[in-house]
């Protein structure tokens, strides 16, 4: 990364509200992740972490009612996925599409040449080759067809290779702990960090504390019902491993179950 | 069909047409003494112009077939029979016409021929004008001649086997080609003889309303393997051309055909086409055949699994676009005992497209042991783009495994948004998908064939979106 992580280099929600087709799914979120942090988004099933994450990459269902979001002070409002993906934007979905007849290799040479980043096909090939490995996949996966028949966990392990390969400077992470197993957290625990190291700013969504045993974020919050009803540090993370959700909720006077829809793939 | 040429022309890429160069050009409509004069410019012997006769007779007294596609546009009376462009065959490509040339220049033909030093056998307008036969394949008693040249120099073994897989009265447009086909290639391959490079024959239409009528008929002997790829684009016009040609393949035990099509008709094209293979016994017949364009295709690849053992499979792709109805599909007919099928048929509907896929599976009642699997895949592109399936099957024996699977589905929103969100703009996002969605189809294809196709797929989604 070549520019400073200066005080714009930081993606910030502000009062943002959005609505699923007619449906309010957000109701106010503020949050401010600079680059070379690693915030933790945490909350139970329905409170809109998922929708955040869609809302800020732009999927035209996921409708802006209020509120902005603004990327190196640059407000995103507007912009079609690609374009927020080329200034340096990336999201790692909860359930990764198969794209079946387009293989891993061809997936990712046409997203590096959309962001206008193409690497001579040697040097290309040898940076798949190595992110693949890092991830513990075996090398047929360059030639598959991008998630065609992936197990759950081969599906997030592709995503953080893309993340790898794409080098974005703002990733937000959603629900990659879910669905594997320990030494898999860890595989994928691995190549969070590694990125980190970089300056990468991240924003975890996660529905329990697993994954942020091995990637210990900066800062935490909680969302529910579609706001952030708590934010702190490492200590959030510990409280609501013993807890539960339940206290934070009660406190910030959210009840359980309100939120308009459950968490996950908009389709 | 009053569709003005400028609207065709743009979106039509091989729009483009040298003006006529033609020799001799018969009346339009089709009468007895059209026929006559075509076998006797020719110069065929009687057996053919009796054939040809009687294939007209056929064609009159058979009704029009009434499903399927819309075919009320075709005007028989409007349509000239026979074209002949140039005096003699060529047969190097210095004695190639240069308007002629110019139009194989901008299909890339010359680099064709350059890639592939076996055979190019270049079809333009009726008569086959530019043909060479690679040396090694003369050598190994291989014959790769036009349709013509092959009842002309090989009659004893054309006539044995002209018209018996598709018998003129066979349907309504199989009688129209036996009556007036002209051109298409003819190709023998000796027993054992595997012929290491695809043969290739590249086909256009270029005088408004002409019809175009060829005939294939391969012959492949004991053991031997041979490749024959087909290409067509045709320039565009204001009046619709029709297109109906014969394809007869033999395939002698233990023998191994494959068949590789890839259309491009321009869209005012009725593209009517009957294909058909023999298969003997442990004989492999393979039909990969890929639609773009036309106005409307009606073709049904067939496969008759005569001997034990014998194989067949049939893979295909259409395209259609707005206006454009591709009804294709596939027919494996099982007469003999464990004899198996695989029939992949993939189709991409856009705009006002329609996709048809139409098959038939038959297993005779002696034949025991048949395998068969059958997978047909429709992806939608807009809303009003539409695709349906028609598989019927008829199976009279008992111990037999027989596997249908059928998908539609639309270019999903979460498609597009992963492949965005990657930063891949809309219009290419969904040329991967439907490109990705063929590549079942795309991978069987040698590389000059797969990348044009690509690229066809390409330029019919640009502006398709956004």
């Amino acid at each position: 990364m070549s520019d400073s992580v200066g005080e714009s280099a930081r993606l910030e929600i502000r009062a943002l509200e959005v609505q699923v087709e007619g449906k309010q799914i957000l109701s106010g979120i503020d949050l401010s992740i600079p680059r070379g942090e690693v915030h933790a988004l945490m909350g139970p099933n329905g409170a809109g972490k998922t929708s955040l994450g869609y809302a800020v990459m732009g999927h035209p269902k996921y409708e802006v009612t209020g509120g902005d979001v603004l990327w190196k002070g640059r407000s995103l409002l507007g912009m079609l996925p690609e374009a927020r993906a080329r200034m340096g934007l990336f999201l790692s979905l909860q359930y990764p599409t198969a794209i079946p007849g387009v293989t891993t290799v061809n997936f990712l040479r046409a997203a590096l040449k959309g962001q206008g980043k193409e690497l001579p096909a040697r040097q290309f090939l040898d940076l798949i080759r190595k992110e693949v490995a890092a991830l513990k996949m075996d090398p047929s996966f360059m030639s598959r067809y991008i998630n065609d028949n992936f197990s759950g966990g081969e599906k997030k392990r592709m995503e953080i290779v893309q993340l790898a390969v794409l080098r974005p400077e703002m990733a937000i992470l959603d629900e990659t702990d879910s669905g594997l197993d320990v030494d898999a957290l860890r595989t994928v625990a691995d190549g969070v960090n590694r990125v980190r190291r970089d300056g990468m700013g991240i924003l975890i969504i996660t529905h329990y504390q697993r994954i942020l045993d091995y990637v210990v974020p900066d800062r935490v919050h909680v969302m529910a019902a579609g706001r952030v009803v708590a934010s702190g540090g490492g200590e959030l993370v510990d409280r609501i491993e013993k807890d539960g959700y339940d206290p934070i909720l009660r406190e910030a006077g959210v009840e359980q179950g309100v939120a308009a829809v459950s968490a996950g793939s908009p389709g | 069909m009053a569709v003005a040429a400028k609207d065709l022309t743009k979106d039509y890429k091989y729009g483009f047409n040298d003006g006529d160069e033609f020799v001799f050009r018969s009346e339009r409509g089709l009468s007895p003494e059209v026929v006559a004069d075509i076998s006797r410019r020719k110069g065929e012997p009687s057996w053919m112009l009796e054939f040809r006769l009687k294939a007209l007779e056929h064609f009159r007294q058979r009704p029009m077939p009434t499903w399927g596609a819309d075919l009320s546009g075709i005007d028989f009376d409007d349509i000239y029979y026979y074209v002949r462009p140039a005096e003699e065959q060529g047969r190097t490509w210095d004695e190639v016409p240069e308007g002629i040339k110019r139009t194989f220049d901008r299909l890339g033909i010359p680099d064709a021929e350059r890639k592939f030093l076996a055979g190019v056998s270049a079809q333009y307008e009726s008569e086959v004008v530019y043909h060479s036969i690679r040396a090694d394949l003369e050598s190994q008693g291989v014959l790769f001649a036009d349709c013509d040249t092959g009842l002309r120099e090989h009659p004893e073994i054309f006539r044995k086997y002209f018209g018996t897989v598709i018998p003129p009265n066979d349907n309504k447009f199989a009688a129209l080609n036996s009556a007036v086909w002209s051109g298409g290639s003819f190709v023998y391959v000796p027993r054992g003889v595997r012929v290491e490079i695809p043969l290739q024959a590249y086909f256009r239409i270029n005088i408004e309303s002409m019809g175009q009528f060829e005939r294939t008929l391969i012959i492949a002997e004991e053991g031997s393997f041979v490749h024959y790829i087909e290409g067509c684009t045709a320039p565009t016009y204001s009046k619709d051309s029709l297109h109906s040609a014969v394809v007869e393949i033999i395939a002698m035990p233990h023998a191994h055909v494959r068949y590789t099509t890839i259309q491009n008709w321009s869209n005012n094209v009725y593209n009517l086409v009957t294909k058909r293979a023999i298969a003997k016994e442990h004989a492999v017949v393979e039909w990969i055949d890929g639609n773009l364009g036309s106005k409307v295709t009606m073709k049904y690849p067939s496969i008759y699994l005569m001997g034990e053992g014998a194989h067949g499979e049939v893979l295909s792709v259409a395209f259609a676009g707005d206006g454009q109805h591709q009804d294709a599909g596939a027919k494996v007919i099982h007469v003999a005992p464990n004899t198996t099928s695989t029939i992949v048929s993939k189709s991409v509907s856009k705009g006002t497209g329609r996709t048809s896929y139409r098959g038939h599976l038959k297993v005779y009642p002696k034949a025991y042991g048949v395998r068969s699997s059958v997978r047909c895949d429709a992806l939608l592109l807009d809303e009003k783009a539409r695709s349906d399936t028609y598989p019927y099957m008829d199976v009279e024996a008992e111990d037999v495994q027989i596997g249908h699977e059928a998908s539609v589905s639309k270019v999903g929103d979460e498609q597009l948004f992963y492949l965005q969100s990657r930063g891949i703009s809309e219009a290419e996002a969904t040329a991967m998908i439907v490109n990705g969605f063929i590549e079942p189809f795309v991978k069987e294809l040698p590389m000059e064939y797969a990348l044009e196709l690509n690229r066809l797929i390409t330029l019919q989604m640009e502006g398709s979106v956004g």
